[in-house]
């Protein structure tokens, strides 16, 4: 829903419509203001949004009660989700990109890819502990799975929808098959490719909390999992609203790099 | 006039392939001659052979016998002779125009400077002046194909293929087309195989028309068509040879 609203407001080009996001956005934060202030919900289950906001100006100063400022839990789930993520678009692109053009590859690589698949990022968390013990490495880990799944998909889908007219225009100025894989193929996938890093930074970071189980002593995860150990429900939403908004703001990063990257708008959806 | 140079020279070129349900034969044993700087249309009904033949001269196949002369000498494989213009254009959506057309000499290596100048020299004369930075989803369906027209002459072939590369346009467009092409092929005069599966279109268009069957494509009939240019499709002649070669015409179902 967020996303028509906002395709609605570049195709219109009038502030109708971001007038109407802010509203949604608003309106949500009042009936949940409503709900606590009125005493229909128990404040201590859950916070006014006001004492939210006011929480969060605190917990930058503070390190109450998990240990941590609130700084330093945003980076440090930063530096582990981005560290999982980026592995993995390492990793993973150009290995779909190679399954999905040599054959050879794909008939090496596929079946294993397609074993490993359907194993939950989660489920790896027991082996990881084993191998990585618990820290940056492992929670990274973990991450790393959970995006690198769509990576390869995506990348492999992308470049196996490489137009044929494209390869032998290419052939015909007499390219080689590297050549045509650099030069057609992959330019050609880009588009799809670029829906799989979106999947990918989603899964990064909503695994987070799942990775931040693996004993780390600062996060937003952690702090999520304090918040319940002490009874502070607004601790737990003020995590879970930091989660939220990073996650759109790294989102909206990415969407601006995909236009500026795929610029002549062949967004193949 | 000097005397008429053969440019390419196709023998007994057929083409079998082999699938599942067993052989099918798209191209029977054809021969044939191309004359320097001619326009030979290759017309024939529906989806055979035609495309294949196109592609095995400008070697993105191999044919399954037979063989073919350029200049007298046997060419094997891809080789950089022929430029080809495609029904589905083929740009690269994420070029623009300069950089579509610039594309064949840029991947043969040739430095920036000459490459764009010629690329520059055949945007003009396909008439894209001014769209050199446009990409190709801003373009209609005609200015594609124009643009199709000048990547394939900045390469610098000696013969272009195009295969029925007016198919995808609406009639109005097609006749402009036609007309575009024929002003730059007397400008440029390289040779050109054109394919196409209407007949006023190759009536309108070739020095020589060779008719192919239905499946397997083979040569039925070649038509010499020395009608003065720029043609007439509603001249009493014109439309006699277009009487001729449809009543030769095999039906595609």
């Amino acid at each position: 829903m967020d996303k028509k609203t906002k395709k609605n407001k570049f195709a219109d080009g009038s502030t109708k419509y971001a007038l109407l996001s802010v509203l949604g956005i608003a309106g949500f934060f009042v009936i949940w203001q409503l709900l606590v202030v009125s005493g229909i919900i128990n404040s201590k289950y859950l916070a006014a949004p006001t004492d939210i906001i006011k929480l969060f100006f605190v917990k930058i100063a503070e390190t109450a009660p998990d240990g941590n400022t609130l700084q330093v839990n945003v980076f440090s789930s930063l530096r582990v989700s981005l560290l999982g993520l980026f592995t993995a678009l390492i990793l993973g692109i150009p290995l779909g990109w190679l399954m999905g053009w040599y054959r050879w590859v794909d008939r090496f690589v596929t079946p294993l890819f397609e074993i490993i698949r359907p194993i939950p990022p989660i489920s790896w968390i027991p082996l990881t502990i084993l191998w990585l013990g618990i820290g940056l490495k492992a929670q990274a880990f973990i991450i790393f799975f959970s995006a690198f799944i769509p990576c390869v998909i995506n990348s492999y889908t992308g470049i196996k929808q490489t137009s044929p007219v494209l390869i032998n225009v290419a052939k015909t100025f007499g390219a080689t098959n590297f050549t045509i894989f650099i030069k057609v193929g992959i330019p050609s996938s880009l588009p799809i490719t670029f829906a799989g890093i979106r999947v990918a930074l989603g899964n990064s970071w909503s695994t987070l909390v799942a990775a931040e189980m693996l004993a780390s002593s600062a996060g937003l995860g952690y702090m999520i999992l304090m918040g319940r150990a002490f009874a502070r429900p607004d601790i737990i939403v003020l995590g879970m609203l930091v989660i939220g908004v990073i996650g759109a703001i790294m989102t909206a990063l990415l969407e601006f790099a995909e236009k500026k990257i795929v610029k002549w708008g062949g967004r193949t959806r | 006039m000097a005397e008429k140079k053969i440019r390419l020279r196709l023998d007994k070129l057929t083409k079998i392939y082999h699938t599942p349900e067993g052989e099918f034969e798209a191209v029977h044993e054809v021969s044939l001659e191309v004359q320097d700087r001619e326009f030979l249309v290759l017309l024939g009904p529906g989806h055979c052979g035609k495309t294949v033949l196109l592609n095995m001269i400008a070697g993105l196949e191999a044919p399954s016998s037979g063989s073919f002369y350029l200049d007298e000498k046997e060419v094997r494989g891809s080789h950089g002779a022929v430029g080809m213009v495609f029904q589905k254009t083929g740009l690269m959506p994420w070029k623009t125009v300069m950089q579509n057309v610039e594309l064949g000499p840029k991947m043969a290596g040739e430095d920036k400077k000459t490459r764009r100048e010629r690329a520059k020299k055949y945007i003009d004369l396909v008439g894209l002046s001014g769209f050199e930075n446009s990409y190709p989803s801003q373009l209609s369906g005609g200015m594609k194909q124009r643009v199709g027209i000048a990547r394939a002459y900045t390469n610098n072939p000696e013969i272009l293929l195009m295969d029925e590369p007016f198919g995808a346009l609406d009639a109005q467009t097609r006749y402009a087309m036609e007309d575009e092409l024929i002003r730059i092929w007397e400008q440029e005069k390289r040779t050109i195989i054109f394919v196409t599966n209407n007949i006023e279109e190759a009536a309108y268009l070739g020095d020589r028309i060779v008719l192919f069957s239905e499946c397997p494509a083979r040569v039925k009939e070649i038509y010499e068509i020395d009608l003065p240019r720029p043609r007439n499709n509603v001249d009493p002649n014109f439309l006699h040879i277009r009487q001729v070669i449809a009543a030769n015409t095999d039906l595609a179902l």
